[in-house]
């Protein structure tokens, strides 16, 4: 298995409609291995639903490289398998189950018919450098639908990098968290960017700042803008875009934050 | 070609009868995804409704007429009732809703065998509607079917109209497509499921008057009809009427030819596997409210 | 293993040996618990039922035990995997028939056909479909891989096509009806509504002899507790903790790199094989297999003793089934009225007001020990998942 190579993800001419409405209009971006790259964008301008695309959950026309692989036209699972992994915008662990089963289950994709018939012995190995990881051994057994909001989130996170994820698709991961939550989020962001490669989907303007080592900014279904942090935010069309009209170079008010 | 011609109006007949049961889940499957298992027990109160009215008013034809209207409210009460006391406390609980439909089935049958007895009972249907007329192609067609073809399209109608350009309609169709939206928006979505309710037993209610023109009633009735009526709502897919319309009348047809080329046995096997084969094409049934979900 | 998962300081769940959260506590001391739950079971069944029951009243208890394997695996099926299968009745009548179609056979002799064939097919030959039952290793091997199959091959069509919830149960429903529908119209080879019956021997052992009847009694009480053993092994597996993750959230679990359909489809085969056997042991237990007795409405009510029991526990639907099954013949002996009335009551109230079935009452109690902190749990999912109402059909 290839899980320790570094790849890239390059989305080539993606569209996605609903109905005769278009909400991913020929997007084009290349993420090289080992970014972090922030797709960013006004509400409803098709941030979500490229990465739908991407993880297979729509159905969407154009090519989608991860590595050497085409992701298109693959059922979810299969592109799961792949290393691709993501989260949603409200969280969605299995609540019924504690941590330590969240976190089995998704080590456990690969696993044999004859594994799974069998009970579960102790922690394995990668599942506790996962609790490690994302800071959660404390509450191994506790009840995934009991933890705070923040640690579901981080729970997601550690589900992806047991799960094998080699890119992690991030769907507004810091989205009501507190501050402090929202440094841990971004450090544990360039702990797991170090062998991976992560996008994130986020609103949060400090937040990307802080953390993003590159962006692309969405609108209407088209790429808008793309490059650095500074780049990004000195371009005139993305200013016009958030804010209706021009302003000079400056830092991005914080009414981005939508 | 008139063996074709006759297979396709036995098959518009059945098809008419599907419709007719199955347009009330339409309103409260379809629309509401409340799965009523005690939607054939009201098909049932209809059909004693027509019995009952005409141990007193003796004019067949004049009872079937009193009947329409009164077991329209006596099934559309019924309904209310069972959304009022149960049905509203499970609504983020569809299989629930149908493990507990399914008691309230049992109990109004029961409710039926104690009241009218076990035994099927027989109505008697107006003179007019005993007949055949001819039709062209040397066929000749029976006239309680063709009221019944009509009695369903006008109900199909009705309810057309009524959801396209009453208020009540854009309330249903506002509730049907965003729930939470419509009731930020000044909707009263309990009302609204209410009165959805009442509609869709209401018709029902219609289908039972219809039903008692082709054969004798019983306290088990609803029993039969109700899955069929599901799968035409399954299949012709939710949120929507017209699917259930094509489907009613596509599986009465397939049902009409299965019959006459196997046996009635074997033509049921047949629609239910065509069912299964269609669900592979369109797992959300012909046509699609589409919503987004997931996650 | 205690050392990395202690365990909680109360497992407050569904009775023991049947938790909601089976990781989460000291492996240990659960397998004991287990292993003296069983031994009790055992105890029940094999020494003091027939001690104390007359051979008319174990006879019956054999019937309610039958219908306790059948509600085992719906405990699987739709308790951990989600899948309310209203149409069980068709894998049950499949064992069953099975095994009719063979013991018919085999009363009537080599060469020989089964009484109702003359009767009402005029038939002078055997149909080619029932010979192979002639051998009891075509047939009794049929009792479980036919529901097996079907179910398979039902499950593997819907499931891949994401067919769930209330649409799945009403296929499986309309499943039973057709069967129903098919075998009486074939009456002149499936005994049609009558079903077969009179069945007199039981691989030579004479059915009609109380010493035997007992026999059969003691192959069903051994039967019931190896599928629990099963069940309660499969419930403990990764597979067990995977299929509660595909009932609360598939999508989640198909983005993990799951392929939900075959984790479902696991589930729903394994039910249908318990089911296929329930009906095989049913038949030499009481003599006929009909149509009356694996249609719609009997399909319906083996979901009900699981319902009352406690659909996502493992002894739940046991004694639930057991528990209605009784109450049934109790009551409609003497009120048959009132039973109807009684059951529909049964139904509304429990799934509606206690969606955990009586397990979770006995859960209630033993939380009250336990203080409320640990208070969710025990009941299944559906009952506090608030789903959207779309999202939660299919
Ligand atoms: N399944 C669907 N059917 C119809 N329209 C859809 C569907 N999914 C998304 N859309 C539409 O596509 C557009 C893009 O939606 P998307 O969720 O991708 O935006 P987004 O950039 O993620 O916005 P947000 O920041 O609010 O999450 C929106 O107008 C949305 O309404
Ligand atoms: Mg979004």
């Amino acid at each position: 298995m290839s899980d320790d190579r570094l790849d890239g993800l390059s989305v080539r001419d993606v569209r996605v409609s609903f109905d005769g409405f278009t909400a991913v209009d020929g997007v084009s971006l290349e993420v090289p291995a080992g970014d972090i790259r922030f797709l960013i964008g006004p509400n409803g301008a098709g941030k979500t639903t490229l990465v739908d695309a991407i993880t297979g959950l729509v159905r969407a026309t154009g090519s989608v490289c991860f590595g050497d692989q085409e992701l298109l036209g693959r059922p979810v699972h299969r592109i799961s398998r792949l290393g691709i992994g993501r989260t949603f915008q409200t969280s969605t662990i299995f609540e019924e189950l504690s941590v330590v089963q969240n976190l089995d289950i998704a080590a456990g994709a690969r696993r044999s018919w004859a594994t799974l018939a069998r009970r579960r012995r102790g922690i394995p190995d990668e599942v506790a450098a996962a609790l490690e990881t994302v800071g959660l051994t404390g509450r191994a057994d506790q009840l995934a639908g009991t933890l705070a909001h923040g640690q579901k989130q981080w729970l997601e996170i550690g589900m992806l990098l047991v799960q094998d994820a080699r890119l992690l698709l991030l769907d507004e991961p810091v989205a009501g968290m507190s501050h402090e939550e929202r440094d841990a989020t971004g450090a544990l962001l360039e702990t797991v960017s170090r062998d991976r490669t992560v996008v994130v989907i986020e609103h949060d303007m400090d937040f990307l700042r802080r953390f993003a080592r590159s962006v692309t900014v969405l609108h209407a279904g088209k790429v808008l803008s793309e490059g650095t942090v500074a780049q990004v935010q000195a371009d005139p069309r993305v200013q016009e875009v958030y804010l209706g009209h021009p302003v000079d170079a400056g830092p991005v008010p914080s009414g981005l934050e939508a | 070609m008139t063996v074709l011609f006759g297979q396709l109006f036995t098959g518009i007949s059945i098809g008419a009868v599907l419709l007719l049961i199955a347009l009330g889940l339409a309103l409260t499957f379809g629309q509401m995804n409340v799965i009523n298992m005690a939607h054939g027990e009201f098909i049932m109160a209809g059909a004693y409704t027509t019995y009952v009215l005409q141990q007193s008013i003796t004019g067949a034809g004049l009872s079937l007429l009193v009947a329409l209207p009164v077991a329209f409210v006596v099934a559309g009460t019924m309904g209310v009732l069972l959304e009022i006391l149960l049905i509203r406390r499970l609504y983020a609980r569809p299989l629930d809703t149908l493990l507990v439909t399914w008691g309230v089935s049992l109990m109004l049958q029961q409710l039926a065998r104690d009241v009218f007895g076990s035994p099927n009972v027989q109505t008697r249907a107006p003179e007019l509607l005993t007949g055949n007329v001819a039709v062209p192609g040397g066929l000749t067609v029976a006239n309680n079917r063709l009221f019944i073809l009509a009695l369903a399209l006008a109900a199909v109608a009705a309810l057309t109209l009524a959801l396209r350009f009453t208020p009540l309609g854009r309330r249903i169709r506002a509730v049907v497509q965003n729930r939470d939206l419509a009731a930020v928006s000044g909707v009263p979505t309990a009302r609204v499921d209410r009165t959805t309710f009442f509609l869709g037993s209401g018709l029902a209610g219609l289908a039972g008057v219809a039903l008692t023109l082709l054969g004798p009633i019983g306290p088990t009735m609803g029993t039969n009809l109700i899955i069929d009526a599901f799968l035409v709502v399954v299949v012709g897919g939710i949120g929507q009427l017209k699917g259930s319309v094509i489907v009613a009348f596509a599986l009465g047809v397939l049902q009409a030819t299965g019959e006459y080329l196997t046996t009635l046995s074997v033509a049921k096997v047949i629609v239910f596997v065509a069912i299964v084969a269609f669900l592979q094409w369109r797992p959300q049934g012909l046509f699609t409210l589409r919503t987004r979900s997931l996650a | 293993m205690t050392a990395v998962t202690p365990a909680p300081p109360s497992t407050a769940g569904a009775p023991a040996p049947a938790d909601i959260a089976p990781g989460s506590r000291s492996g240990g001391r659960s397998r004991l618990r287990a292993a003296a739950g069983f031994a009790f079971g055992a105890a029940l069944l094999f020494a003091v039922a027939p001690l104390a029951l007359s051979d008319f009243r174990l006879a019956l208890l054999a019937k309610y035990l039958c219908v306790a394997m059948v509600a085992v695996g719906i405990g699987i099926a739709w308790g951990r995997g989600g899948m309310l299968t209203l149409g069980q009745g068709v894998f049950f009548g499949l064992g069953g028939y099975a095994m009719a179609m063979h013991l018919k056979l085999a009363d009537a002799g080599p060469g020989g056909m089964p009484d109702f064939m003359q009767l009402y097919g005029q038939l002078d030959e055997l149909p080619v479909w029932w010979r192979p039952f002639a051998s009891p290793w075509f047939a009794l091997p049929a009792t479980v891989l036919l529901p097996m199959a079907v179910a398979f091959g039902l499950g593997s069509l819907v499931f891949r096509r994401r067919v769930r919830g209330a649409y799945f149960a009403i296929l499986s429903q309309a499943l039973a009806a057709a069967m129903v529908i098919l075998l009486i119209g074939q009456q002149g080879t499936t005994g049609g509504t009558n079903g077969l019956t009179d069945i007199q021997g039981f691989f030579g052992y004479d059915l009609d002899d109380p010493v035997n009847q007992r026999m059969v009694y003691f192959i069903i009480a051994g039967v019931l507790l190896a599928l629990l053993a099963l069940a309660r092994q499969l419930i403990h597996s990764r597979y067990g903790e995977l299929l509660v993750a595909v009932r609360d959230s598939e999508e989640r679990v198909r983005f993990l790199g799951y392929d939900p359909a075959s984790v479902k489809l696991v589930a729903y085969v394994v039910a249908a094989g318990m089911a296929g056997l329930a009906g095989a042991l049913f038949v030499p237990a009481v003599g006929i297999i009909s149509p009356a007795l694996i249609g719609i409405v009997p399909s319906i009510e083996f979901v009900i003793g699981v319902a009352v029991g406690g659909r996502a526990t493992l002894l739940g639907p046991v004694l639930g089934a057991v528990a209605v099954a009784w109450a049934r013949t109790a009551l409609s002996e003497r009120f048959p009225g009132t039973w109807t009335y009684l059951q529909g009551l049964l139904f509304v109230v429990v799934v509606a007001f206690l969606p955990g079935g009586l397990a979770s009452l006995w859960a209630l109690a033993r939380r009250r020990d336990a203080g409320p902190e640990q208070s969710r749990r025990g009941w299944p999912a559906p009952a506090r998942r608030r789903a959207s109402r779309a999202e939660a059909h299919r």
